[in-house]
């Protein structure tokens, strides 16, 4: 019989494990709480007695991060965050708390959020709200939350930017995410201007949702797969459609949509995922390939720290980040050594996570200090909350410190666009 | 104290810790007979520990054996109630390839129907829905009330009741002759193993129960039971593939059932004969493992891609009736043999033939002579009395109850340790977090049910804690937990030079199972296994057992 036993076929490669242990060593939550078993544990090893019988799934899975470093870790190719995730999305019997539901609604409390900015994060930063918020609902009191904005990105984009990009010959289209469009649109509008110089026009999907990640995170898995599926076909109509690639700026965005939707919520998405791209990476390949070139200011000098998100280094990606960095002339850049942030999307916000989220942190906190930077660059959004609640230190997304570095003038003229 | 100070007299000595000396031996002290049960390594060494954990419904025997298949659905409706913490009930189905003759089917219901099986034809699509790693090709399906057993569980649990009814235990004796006094057997001579010395018991009524090796205890007494070694061979997969036991429907042949058992499923079996001299050692050849892997795709195809974490082989005792080469064809029946009628030896029984099924008709029949033979008057109640572990299992709480409260982090632990050893799980002492801690990670057993186990179920080396509590059964097959464990038997009081010597021998074991399936990932593990206890601690440099190096 030809091909028998020539390869496994377990799902997430569970069996591919050969026990030795070192997703467990790189695991960030099980070096600061021993209630949690670790990935070995929570996932190959209990994945056995789980397909023996369901009874044998143990709630303490809902410690895990989902920052994937287990999988980075493994040797082997075994998918321990993807067991695990899995596991609680067929088995968990825990129902999403009022709280679960408000953090995971990203798009839904950030739509109303942004119509009364001021009075929200006013309100959010009030001592009392937030003793309020720990003691009803289990929102740390510690927890700062980040600002909205009073302008959706979108407005902004229809209103200032619209206009001009069909002039352009080359396109993408922007997934925004829930971040720049409530909280942080300055991040869009920094894109937008590094794409224009370097002659593409930046256009919105039509339809696009929450990529999803904080409502997997919370067990809206219904919610989630609904999210997913109008997402790729935001992504089809602009990739197959009108011919532009998707291009977003925040790793955790990126990584849901490359890969969780496939295996976790079983949203098929091959025909598109290589289209799904991340702006430092779609930036750094084309200058790499001679597409595009940029031309930087000479008077911007600064030290800046880099971080690698987790979701960063598990799509591998954090070379082009660094690379794009680094051609900055007066930019000196100090490359921190990839730990876990303890933040991870909504896990820190729960007064249950908090201690052992600012633990895990604390290595990362420690070696920013050391670095001392006049700013830290990190490519997700939930990383730069808690860097910047738990040290003096400003975040930017590297795609904002190019935008803030580039030569508008020069760049448009090397590519060509005058 | 030295057991033998003083000399020793039983009504019963039982010789075999397989199942049926161990049925046998829970028999007789149940019905008040002085009993002593005698093994030459640990229980469950033999063929016990060597099989498919199959809960027969009989229906594989029904077309050519139909006592057999009465015995096994009588059986199988006992064990289920008398034996529940070893007993999954998963169903099973006989599936019709399509190159196999669905006339078959026909008389197969209707045989299954004449033994007392329910037996119910249902629609190939609706088997499929009931078990996804079916053959998507199958032409047709039945339902039979098959199911899994675990015989390590049900064999201890024999053992805990023999000892609570005032049976006498010896492990590591083994029988060297039979003591005859005027052609009367009269006890036993054994060289206890451990303290390397010759010991004596005696009794007014000895009972080989040692399966296979029974020929040679028979032998020892000058007697010749005409019994036929038949191999069996199987491999276990890493993870469950299935969850409802998977029979071909036809004639029993090789690699023809398909079994969850625990956390592993296993395909089995092939047949040969095999002389005595190789019973001791069996090792599984490449032609078994590519007529079972080939065979058992056939009935579902996810085998063909699915790690098999070892090989391995039991010889079963069938008693010969003619000349057939594979044995398949011979009786499962059982046999219980007086050889004062047979041979003119009085005081001496033995009780073969049958299966793992039927061990406990098997101590009935036996212990039903050696009543009539000893003038005592006593009623067999093993049908009807629970098993150690699985009484008093209603209201039975299992957070509250078992090892003393685990952490609620750990409750898979707890869980494993309860569907372990059911409702005994309870004297499992968990008080202090070092108790706590998860030695066999695969197989999530605790430091506490390792001193269970050591403390009340008579496991003093690796490999009977490997029995008792699946310690190293699972997929790195001892690679992480043998060393802990032996480090923990050490602290609990075991010689710690005789406990690295058992550990030598145990990954020595291991490696045995491991090398007639090493490609792929087994192989990876098998390497990894190698350099951390070879390169790393050195195992190879221990005195003791040698042990092949894997190709």
């Amino acid at each position: 019989m030809t091909g028998i036993q020539e390869k496994t076929a377990s799902v997430n490669n569970l069996e591919e494990c050969l026990k030795c242990t070192v997703c467990t060593v790189y695991c960030p939550v099980t070096a600061v709480n021993p209630g949690y078993p670790g990935p070995k544990q929570a996932g190959p090893d209990g994945e056995r007695y789980r397909l023996k019988n369901s009874a044998y799934y143990d709630e303490s899975l809902r410690k895990c991060l989902n920052c994937k470093r287990c999988e980075v870790a493994c040797p082997s190719g075994v998918r321990p965050a993807d067991i695990i995730q899995a596991a609680r999305i067929r088995y968990s019997k825990h129902s999403p708390s009022l709280r679960d539901r408000l953090l995971a609604s990203t798009d839904f409390v950030g739509g109303i959020a942004t119509v009364m900015a001021p009075i929200v994060n006013g309100m959010l930063s009030l001592r009392p709200v937030k003793v309020l918020m720990d003691k009803t609902i289990g929102v740390d009191a510690h927890r700062q939350f980040p600002a909205y904005s009073g302008e959706k990105f979108t407005t902004w984009w229809h209103r200032e930017a619209e206009k001009g990009q069909s002039a352009f010959s080359k396109h993408i289209s922007y997934f925004h995410g829930c971040y720049v469009q409530y909280n942080f649109p300055r991040l869009g509008r920094d894109l937008v201007k590094i794409m224009n110089a370097v002659g593409y026009g930046v256009h919105l999907l039509s339809g696009e949702r929450c990529c999803g990640v904080a409502k997997i995170a919370n067990g809206l898995i219904g919610d989630a797969c609904r999210d997913a599926q109008r997402n790729m076909e935001a992504v089809r109509r602009s990739v197959f459609k009108e011919n532009r690639t998707v291009v977003a700026t925040s790793s955790t965005c990126v990584l849901t949509m490359r890969d969780e939707y496939s295996e976790l919520l079983g949203v098929d998405n091959s025909d598109v995922r290589s289209n799904i791209n991340l702006a430092t990476r779609f930036l750094h390949t084309l200058v790499d390939s001679g597409e595009i070139k940029i031309a930087f200011r000479k008077d911007y000098l600064k030290n800046v720290a880099y971080h690698t998100p987790c979701h960063m280094a598990r799509l591998g990606w954090g070379v082009h980040s660094v690379e794009l960095l680094k051609m900055i002339p007066g930019l000196n850049l100090n490359v921190l050594q990839q730990e876990c942030c303890g933040m991870s999307g909504t896990y820190g916000f729960k007064k249950e996570n908090y201690k052992y989220s600012q633990a895990i942190g604390q290595t990362l906190f420690d070696n920013i200090s050391a670095a001392n930077p006049d700013v830290v660059a990190t490519d997700c959004e939930t990383c730069k909350w808690q860097i910047e609640m738990s040290t003096p230190y400003k975040v930017l997304n590297p795609v904002s410190i190019i935008a803030e570095a580039l030569d508008v003038d020069e760049t448009r003229k090397l590519n060509g666009l005058c | 104290m030295d057991y033998f100070a003083e000399k020793k007299y039983y009504d019963v000595i039982i010789i075999g810790g397989g199942i049926t000396g161990a049925g046998t031996a829970r028999d007789c002290a149940m019905r008040g007979l002085k009993t002593l049960l005698v093994e030459r390594f640990d229980f469950t060494a033999g063929a016990t520990g060597r099989n498919h954990g199959l809960l027969h419904s009989g229906a594989r025997y029904a077309v050519t054996d139909k006592e057999s298949a009465s015995e096994c659905i009588t059986e199988n409706m006992i064990l289920r109630r008398i034996a529940r913490h070893c007993v999954e009930d998963t169903g099973g189905l006989f599936v019709t390839l399509q190159d196999d003759d669905l006339g078959y089917q026909a008389k197969f219901v209707e045989s299954c129907r004449a033994s007392g099986i329910n037996a119910e034809v249902i629609d190939p699509a609706e088997a499929r829905r009931l078990e996804p790693a079916v053959n998507p090709g199958i032409i047709g399906a039945v339902r039979v009330p098959d199911g899994a057993v675990d015989p390590f569980r049900l064999t201890i649990s024999n053992v805990v009741d023999a000892v609570r009814n005032g049976a006498d235990v010896l492990t590591f004796h083994e029988v060297q002759s039979l003591i005859i006094v005027g052609g009367k057997v009269v006890g036993v001579r054994m060289l206890d193993k451990r303290g390397k010395r010759e010991v004596e018991a005696y009794s007014s009524l000895v009972i080989n129960a040692a399966g296979i090796w029974g020929y040679l205890v028979a032998k020892k007494a000058g007697i010749t039971i005409n019994m036929f070694p038949a191999k069996g061979a199987l491999l276990i997969f890493g993870h469950r593939i299935n969850n409802m036991v998977i029979n071909r429907c036809r004639k029993p042949a090789d690699a023809d059932i398909l079994v969850p058992g625990d956390t592993i499923s296993l395909i089995g079996t092939t047949s040969s004969r095999v002389p005595y001299e190789d019973i001791d050692n069996m090792r599984v050849t490449r032609d078994e493992v590519d007529v079972l892997l080939r065979e058992g795709s056939l009935i579902a195809p996810v085998l063909a891609n699915t790690r098999i974490i070892r090989a391995y082989a039991g010889v079963r005792p069938l008693v010969a009736a003619d000349n057939d080469p594979s044995g398949r064809s011979i009786s499962r029946g059982i046999v219980c043999l007086d050889h004062a009628s047979r041979d003119g030896l009085d005081g001496f029984i033995t009780i073969t033939g049958g299966k793992l099924m039927t061990y406990r008709l098997m101590a009935e029949k036996a212990v039903d002579m050696a009543c009539a033979k000893l003038g005592r008057n006593a009623v067999c109640r093993t049908a009807e009395t629970m098993l150690p572990g699985s009484d008093d299992m209603p209201g039975y709480n299992v957070k509250k109850d078992c090892c003393g409260g685990l952490l609620p982090d750990q409750q898979s632990a707890v869980r494993a340790a309860t569907g372990r050893h059911g409702s005994l799980s309870r004297h499992i002492v968990c008080d202090k977090e070092s108790d706590r801690a998860v030695v066999c990670e695969c197989e999530q057993v605790s430091v506490g049910e390792i001193r269970y186990a050591m403390d009340q179920l008579h496991a003093d080396r690796l490999v009977s804690l490997r029995r008792r509590t699946r310690l190293g059964m699972g997929t790195c097959q001892g690679e992480l937990c043998a060393c802990r464990a032996a480090g923990v038997m050490a602290a609990l009081g075991k010689d710690p030079v005789s406990t690295l010597a058992d550990l030598k021998s145990f990954i020595a074991e291991r490696w045995k199972g491991m090398e007639a399936v090493a490609w792929g990932d087994t192989l990876a593990e098998a390497q990894l296994m190698e350099w951390l206890y070879v390169g790393m601690c050195g195992l190879d440099r221990v005195p003791g057992l040698s042990y092949s190096k894997k190709q």
